[in-house]
């Protein structure tokens, strides 16, 4: 039931969103995998389909456009990523900087420590 | 009147049995299927310790040399994964649930040693392992 | 020009279940802007999926949240199954759906008891949890607990409801429908309830979808989007359509929820009626391919809630991420509440059906 996932580069994004804006898609979510570098994935539906946008951020420059121009919504999605993850979302319409999502750690997604045993044991 | 449908409802609860009941005197009876606690028939474990590996919250601790089966009953969530893992079938999963306490404690079963039969023919260790 | 008060809103409160913080920005009683604040309730759970075993996140995914606990950990199966390509067997999936549509029954009484107290109205709140408790009677039966199921696994369900017991449970709920038509029909009538929802809190329909909302609120502004259309579990065999309201104000999304409980009943009677008999389980040997991932989209009764799982190769997934349908309903409340008086704030934060709990795992 996976429908598909394009690559998508930093500088189309917001081109890109405006886009699926036009087209009547509505945003699903805003999700992000810290492996190497932050994968992240932008999440359309459209009559039940979802389509998705993947970007992929090296961990050295983690600075992001937002997409809040096309989608208002998007405020609460990047500001998590800005408070769990530690990334950094340029033009956001509502930014909380960092007074959204309190934790007693800062960014909990991204210590720098792994804590998947497998490669902890590496 | 628009407030006739809640009045109704009210009078007619308030001449008859009230659809609470009167705890702790009165104690609830719970299905043959709810899940209380886990009980163990220590005499049949065979100390293998699969429902330690399967417990998701850490409850159970297994110590094969002294043949101890210990429980924390504050971390257990009776989801009975060992009652299903257990290839003894000794642990089941009663309906009565562990009662409050005031601090943390752990209940212990200690299996006895086993009695040295007539024919110890395979047996090598001891009796004296006490 | 009218001096700007500034009033915190939670995260102890009342009427909310759970805490969330609203900072309300007030001219005299109207409010001007409301900025939302979570992280009270946040635990962690998507790192954990990281160091257990995935057969046993599922016990953690149900305890993502108290009310709607069966359905997480119906979707978090489901796309452990959609990984390692498992069919379920079709009893299970039946079985499933007759256990969510209960779970939803539930869930929306619940709901209507707190938004009944959200207004004041303490004995229409009392009289729906009673007709819930007897639900919770038959979920309590068929799967050994009250709120948390805990009947679903990866492969199919932990139980069997045998034959007898469904044709029991089929008269039972016909008993308990025509009570709970008793207190559902006071939301629809009654002068009060009317007089604190209707015109409070209006959601247009444009701003519904661009919004991002999900679930009832996006379908009382006009919308029929819901999930289980999607063909899921065994709702593609059974007969039903999305419940639409088009006012897009506070009673229109109760009525919503009031129609779809009745939904729900009918729903299970299909099931119920349907019900193949095959197994209820098959064996799941080895771990999530590495590099697979997918999308899981399930209808809960607050909304959309969507699951992303990626397998690592191991036993320990890579990432587990859930969007929870409250967390896509915070902006749609943040513009619902501009311009409202102070005293519909309450009203209008549960009518969204706040499970914050849900909302920061």
């Amino acid at each position: 039931m996976t429908e598909q996932l394009i690559g998508i580069d930093k500088k189309d994004l917001t081109a890109k969103a405006a886009e699926m804006s036009k087209n009547g898609f509505r945003l699903v979510q805003i999700g992000c995998t810290l492996t190497d570098s932050f994968e992240i994935t932008y999440s359309f539906d459209k009559d039940y389909v979802l389509h998705n946008l993947r970007m992929t951020i090296p961990q050295t420059s983690p600075v992001i456009p937002s997409i809040t121009e096309s989608y208002l919504c998007a405020f609460t999605y990047e500001n998590e990523l800005q408070d769990l993850f530690g990334l950094t979302v340029t033009d956001m319409k509502l930014n909380f900087n960092g007074a959204f999502y309190q934790t007693a750690v800062k960014t909990p997604f991204n210590t720098g420590v792994p804590t998947n045993p497998e490669q902890k044991a590496k | 009147m628009a407030t006739l449908g809640i009045i109704k409802i009210v009078m007619g609860w308030a001449v008859s049995k009230p659809a609470t009941r009167l705890y702790p005197f009165v104690k609830r009876e719970p299905f043959a299927n709810s899940r209380g606690s886990i009980a163990i028939e220590i005499e049949k474990c065979s100390m293998c310790t699969l429902c330690q590996k399967k417990c998701p919250t850490d409850a159970i601790i297994v110590k094969r040399q002294e043949k101890i089966w210990e429980i924390d009953r504050l971390r257990c969530i009776s989801c009975a994964a060992c009652v299903d893992a257990c290839p003894k079938k000794c642990l089941t999963m009663i309906t009565a649930y562990s009662p409050s306490v005031s601090q943390r404690g752990i209940d212990s079963f200690v299996q006895a040693p086993a009695k040295p039969s007539a024919q110890a023919s395979a047996e090598s260790t001891s009796p004296s392992d006490e | 020009m009218a001096q700007r008060t500034i009033v915190p809103f939670g995260p102890q409160h009342p009427v909310l279940p759970e805490p969330i913080h609203l900072d309300l920005v007030l001219e005299d009683e109207k409010v001007v802007e409301a900025l939302p604040s979570i992280g009270f309730i946040h635990r962690g759970l998507e790192r954990l999926a990281e160091t257990k075993d995935f057969n046993e996140m599922t016990y953690v995914a149900e305890r993502i949240c108290g009310i709607c606990s069966f359905i997480h950990g119906q979707g978090y199966c489901q796309a452990v199954e959609d990984l390692m390509k498992i069919q379920a067997p079709e009893r299970a999936l039946y079985l499933r759906s007759i256990w969510g549509e209960l779970s939803r029954i539930h869930s929306h009484l619940l709901w209507l008891g707190l938004a009944a107290d959200a207004f004041g109205f303490e004995s229409l709140f009392m009289h729906s949890w009673r007709v819930r408790e007897a639900i919770l009677d038959i979920v309590e039966e068929t799967t050994g607990g009250r709120v948390i199921f805990g009947s679903c696994k990866v492969g199919g369900v932990r139980r069997n409801i045998d034959n007898e017991t469904l044709k029991s449970i089929k008269g039972r709920l016909k008993k308990i429908e025509l009570m709970s038509r008793e207190i559902t029909k006071i939301f629809e009538t009654d002068g009060s309830v009317k007089r604190r929802m209707v015109g409070v809190g209006v959601l247009s329909k444009e701003d519904a979808y661009a919004l991002g909302a999900v679930g009832p609120t996006l379908r009382a502004s006009g919308h029929a989007q819901d999930m289980r259309k999607r063909g899921y579990a065994a709702y593609a065999k059974l007969s039903w359509e999305p419940v639409v309201e088009t006012a897009g104000d506070c009673f229109a999304r109760s009525i919503v929820r009031v129609r779809e409980v009745y939904q729900a009943f009918d729903l299970i009677y299909q099931a119920i009626d349907k019900i193949p008999d095959t197994e209820v389980e098959v064996k799941v040997t080895g771990n999530p391919p590495a590099g697979s991932e997918t999308f899981m989209r399930v209808e809960q009764p607050r909304g959309e809630v969507v699951y992303y799982l990626k397998g690592s190769g191991t036993k320990f997934l890579q990432r587990f991420r859930v969007r929870t349908p409250t967390f896509a309903n915070i902006p749609p409340m943040v513009v619902m509440l501009k311009g409202c008086q102070l005293a519909d704030v309450p009203v209008i934060v549960l009518t969204i059906d706040p499970c914050i709990s849900c909302t920061e795992r």
